[in-house]
């Protein structure tokens, strides 16, 4: 008899429990969803559906890399090369079909293995040297940058096998193949991160490092498993902009690492590490992908987009230290 | 009538999502008297003690210091009016000096410099003031835990506190740390200061304290005069129904043939020639003083540290794990007694902290397996009586005494061969702790071998089926059953060694 009364009670606290933790979790779809319906009374152009899909495209690549980053994070670490890598990417790839004839896939292929590579550098100056992962990540970001330019002379690449456009350029059906690469990205982050063990181990070893080696994980080769993870993902949201833009800049990727890590930490990734959900970092990538948009759309000059993107990183950041400021108390 | 109280707390309520951790809970504290705030594990004394400082704010009550009342305080306005507190968990910074923890937050200053002579030459009249003997000069992450809850204490003086709030001071401390401690409260209680003591450690309350509040599930249960109650009465009062404060019986026979594990001549890691015998079956005891190895000892066997010579021989092979991933995979175990540092991962679930030395196991290809995850931290929830509204909830929103037991959870859901025990019950209030002899028991009966490190000389009589004492990092004697006295092992565990 007491028994099932106390369960009953537990019950209901879970229920509400849940219910609060629902809403809090969501907050971010509503700021999105605010966001589309300011615009869209704004800007009548804004609902069209080819204006839809243009946003789609923009923000694929913000989200395929944006998996990676998001890892790295969770472990407590940054990745500032990301933007590096994607230039790389695209300088390499364009080199060796142009250059030095690679079929395609081959092509891509060994670029890809180079940002895998380029992101395991990254995990030996953190786990085994230990560097701090800031400057860790800044000197490849420098590095990588300078070996594009050297690489491509300071001139754009180009003049692709027209079947290279697909990537970035194609559809299956009415979607644009971008669009299903990132989905598809989003759902192999959202299996890591929920299913597998060494998902876990990720939010583990930015919680507690001390405490995550003595519960028997490896710290070090999970450290190198997420950051040749952001180099990999870097490295494909590398390829779909060489086939979006179907030429290769020395500067393309300069500063993309700034935008993803504000999608990540716009989505409610701790910075500090340990704690984010994938489904929130997809929210705050659309709310990225739909504010540079919009505000395209609006005539607003870059500097402006700026200002604002700024504020919106400082607000959301805001708004979750607050929020856990409130649950302590 | 609240002229007699310094400080009074009026029907304090407060709700989190899920748990109303204090209703209306009432009490009131005289001036130059030790109070004592007992209860179980999440019964809400940290709670009740942080809405005093405004690190909780209650969902209504109210906080009446000296006649003046508030609704919800600050720490300015806690300080402003006298109360200091010490947290359970408190931290000072480890790189700075003792004179400069003391002075942390409002340095002396000439100008915009800080006065560092100045502040040393304070720190010394306000340390002597207290009787405690540390040069103000030290860093404090020299110092031991003891002295640096001294120097919490002194900051606490120094602001002129008129009641001082201390949760589970003594849980970290060796017995003549707490000693010292002990003589600190007696001389501030007869400069006219108010204390309100908290901890699981009954007897240290029937010493120490002038009246006793229990509180149970939040709530108010009663007041007692410390000399008119008794210990029986206290753990009835707490947990709500009787029960002997002992040790539960087993039934082993130990194999004295089968030896799990050896150590011969083991050095490294502040230990020096180590040598013993752990036969399967066995509860072995590591007794002496804080300092003594024997936490250091458990880490080289768990390979979180590595020795420099000698052999570690693990159910008859030679092993020499790296870290404690090969440790956990041979059948080895170690439960930290540092919680905060090394046990909790604050932000993840009750659930996920419990299974992730297994998840690999529990895994197939990588997938963990959800049926699995959920059953084990179910079972460990319900045999440790884990308090929490659900196994999803963050650790973090855990009283201090359950995260210690989820900790606990996480290694016997790891099922290993060698459990090494450090510190297993601080913190953990007396019903728990019967408990978790019991599992103890359970273990050794089921064929597992351990190792127990407790300060703690009654457990460590009442657990163990065989004592080695340390002192400096060397092994001064080992005890029999039937040879078990808290003299002996004292007077091994002060031996210096000559030479
Ligand atoms: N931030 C929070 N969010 C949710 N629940 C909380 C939070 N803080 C405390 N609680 C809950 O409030 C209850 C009281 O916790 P409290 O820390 O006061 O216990 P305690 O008496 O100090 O226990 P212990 O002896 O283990 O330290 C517990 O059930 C705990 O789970
Ligand atoms: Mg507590």
């Amino acid at each position: 008899m007491k028994s099932s009364i106390v369960s009953e009670v537990k019950e209901k606290n879970g229920m509400k429990d849940r219910v609060i933790y629902h809403i809090k979790d969501k907050a971010i779809w509503a700021v999105f969803l605010a966001i589309v319906v300011g615009f869209s009374l704004a800007s009548p152009r804004f609902l069209s559906s080819s204006n839809l899909f243009i946003i789609m495209r923009q923000v694929s690549m913000y989200g395929i890399a944006s998996v990676g980053m998001m890892f790295v994070i969770l472990t407590g670490g940054i990745d500032l090369s990301t933007g590096s890598v994607i230039t790389i990417v695209n300088v390499v790839c364009a080199h060796l079909m142009v250059k030095m004839g690679f079929g395609m896939v081959s092509a891509v292929l060994v670029s890809l293995l180079l940002s895998v590579f380029i992101g395991l550098l990254n995990g030996f100056m953190v786990a085994t040297i230990r560097m701090p992962a800031i400057i860790a990540t800044f000197a490849s970001q420098i590095v990588f940058a300078g070996c594009a330019y050297l690489l491509s002379g300071g001139v754009p690449i180009y003049g692709f096998d027209p079947r290279f456009k697909v990537i970035g350029q194609g559809y299956v059906k009415a979607v644009p193949v971008p669009v299903i690469i990132m989905s598809v990205c989003f759902a192999i982050g959202s299996f890591i991160l929920n299913k597998t063990y060494f998902g876990r181990y990720f939010y583990a070893i930015g919680g507690n490092e001390e405490a995550s080696k003595l519960s028997g994980i490896k710290v070090s080769s999970i450290k190198y498993l997420v950051y040749a993870l952001s180099g990999l993902f870097a490295g494909l949201a590398g390829i779909v902009m060489l086939s979006r833009t179907n030429s290769a800049q020395p500067t393309a990727g300069n500063g993309y690492e700034f935008d993803v890590i504000t999608c990540v930490v716009l989505g409610g990734v701790s910075v500090a590490g340990g704690y984010g959900k994938i489904s929130n970092v997809i929210a705050g990538v659309l709310i990225i992908g739909v504010l540079t948009n919009g505000m395209v759309l609006l005539n607003v000059s870059t500097y402006m987009q700026m200002v604002v993107k700024g504020i919106v990183l400082a607000l959301a950041v805001g708004f979750d230290c607050l929020q856990k400021k409130r649950a302590l108390t | 009538m609240g002229e007699n109280y310094v400080l009074q707390l009026k029907n304090i309520r407060k709700e989190y999502p899920g748990v109303t951790a204090l209703k209306d809970v009432s009490l009131g504290v005289k001036p130059g008297e030790i109070l004592a705030l007992i209860g179980e594990n999440g019964a809400g004394k940290s709670t009740l003690i942080k809405t005093c400082s405004g690190a909780v704010v209650p969902t209504s009550g109210k906080i009446v210091i000296n006649g003046k009342e508030f609704s919800s305080m600050t720490p300015q306005l806690a300080a402003e009016n006298g109360i200091a507190i010490i947290y359970q968990e408190f931290s000072s910074v480890r790189e700075l000096s003792a004179a400069e923890n003391l002075f942390l937050g409002n340095p002396i200053r000439r100008g915009i410099l800080v006065d560092k002579k100045a502040m040393e030459r304070e720190a010394e009249k306000a340390f002597a003031q207290l009787n405690i003997d540390i040069n103000p000069k030290t860093l404090v992450g020299d110092l031991t835990v003891g002295y640096q809850q001294m120097i919490e204490i002194a900051k606490a003086v120094k602001q002129d506190a008129q009641v001082l709030i201390m949760d589970e001071p003594s849980a970290p401390l060796t017995s003549s740390e707490v000693e010292s401690m002990f003589k600190v409260c007696q001389l501030l209680k007869s400069q006219g200061v108010s204390i309100i003591y908290i901890s699981h450690r009954l007897d240290e309350v029937m010493y120490l304290s002038d009246r006793i509040v229990v509180l149970r599930d939040g709530e108010y249960i009663d007041t007692l005069i410390t000399s008119e109650t008794n210990v029986d009465e206290l753990i009835r009062l707490m947990v709500g129904r009787d029960l002997k404060e002992s040790y539960p019986p087993r039934d082993v026979k130990i194999n004295s043939e089968e030896i799990v594990l050896e150590l011969q001549n083991v050095s490294g890691n502040g230990t020096e020639d180590i040598n013993l015998k752990v036969r399967k079956g066995e509860v072995l005891g590591l007794g002496g003083l804080v300092g003594a190895g024997r936490t250091e000892l458990g880490q080289l066997i768990f390979g979180s540290a590595h020795k420099t010579s000698g052999k570690i021989i693990f159910k008859g092979k030679e092993i020499n794990p790296k870290n404690p991933r090969q440790a956990i995979d041979l059948g080895i175990a170690l439960v930290p007694e540092d919680r905060k540092r090394h046990g909790i991962l604050a932000e993840i679930s009750v659930k996920n902290n419990i299974n992730m030395p297994i998840y690999k196991k529990i895994s197939r290809m990588s997938v963990i397996q959800s049926k699995k995850e959920v059953e084990n931290a179910t079972t460990y929830q319900e045999s440790l009586l884990i308090k929490t509204p659900t196994i999803h909830q963050s650790v973090k929103n855990l009283s201090g005494g359950n995260q210690q037991k989820v900790i606990l959870g996480r290694w016997l859901a790891a099922n290993s061969e060698l459990i090494i025990f450090d510190e297993p019950t601080r913190g953990i209030d007396v019903g728990a702790k019967f408990e978790i002899y019991k599992l103890i028991n359970s273990l050794v009966e089921s064929g597992k071998t351990i190792i127990l490190i407790s300060s703690e000389m009654e457990e460590l009589m009442g657990m163990s089926d065989r004592i080695i004492v340390l002192a400096e990092g060397r092994i001064t004697g080992e005890l029999q059953r039937d040879q078990f006295d808290q003299e002996a092992i004292m007077r091994l565990a002060s031996r210096v060694q000559e030479a």
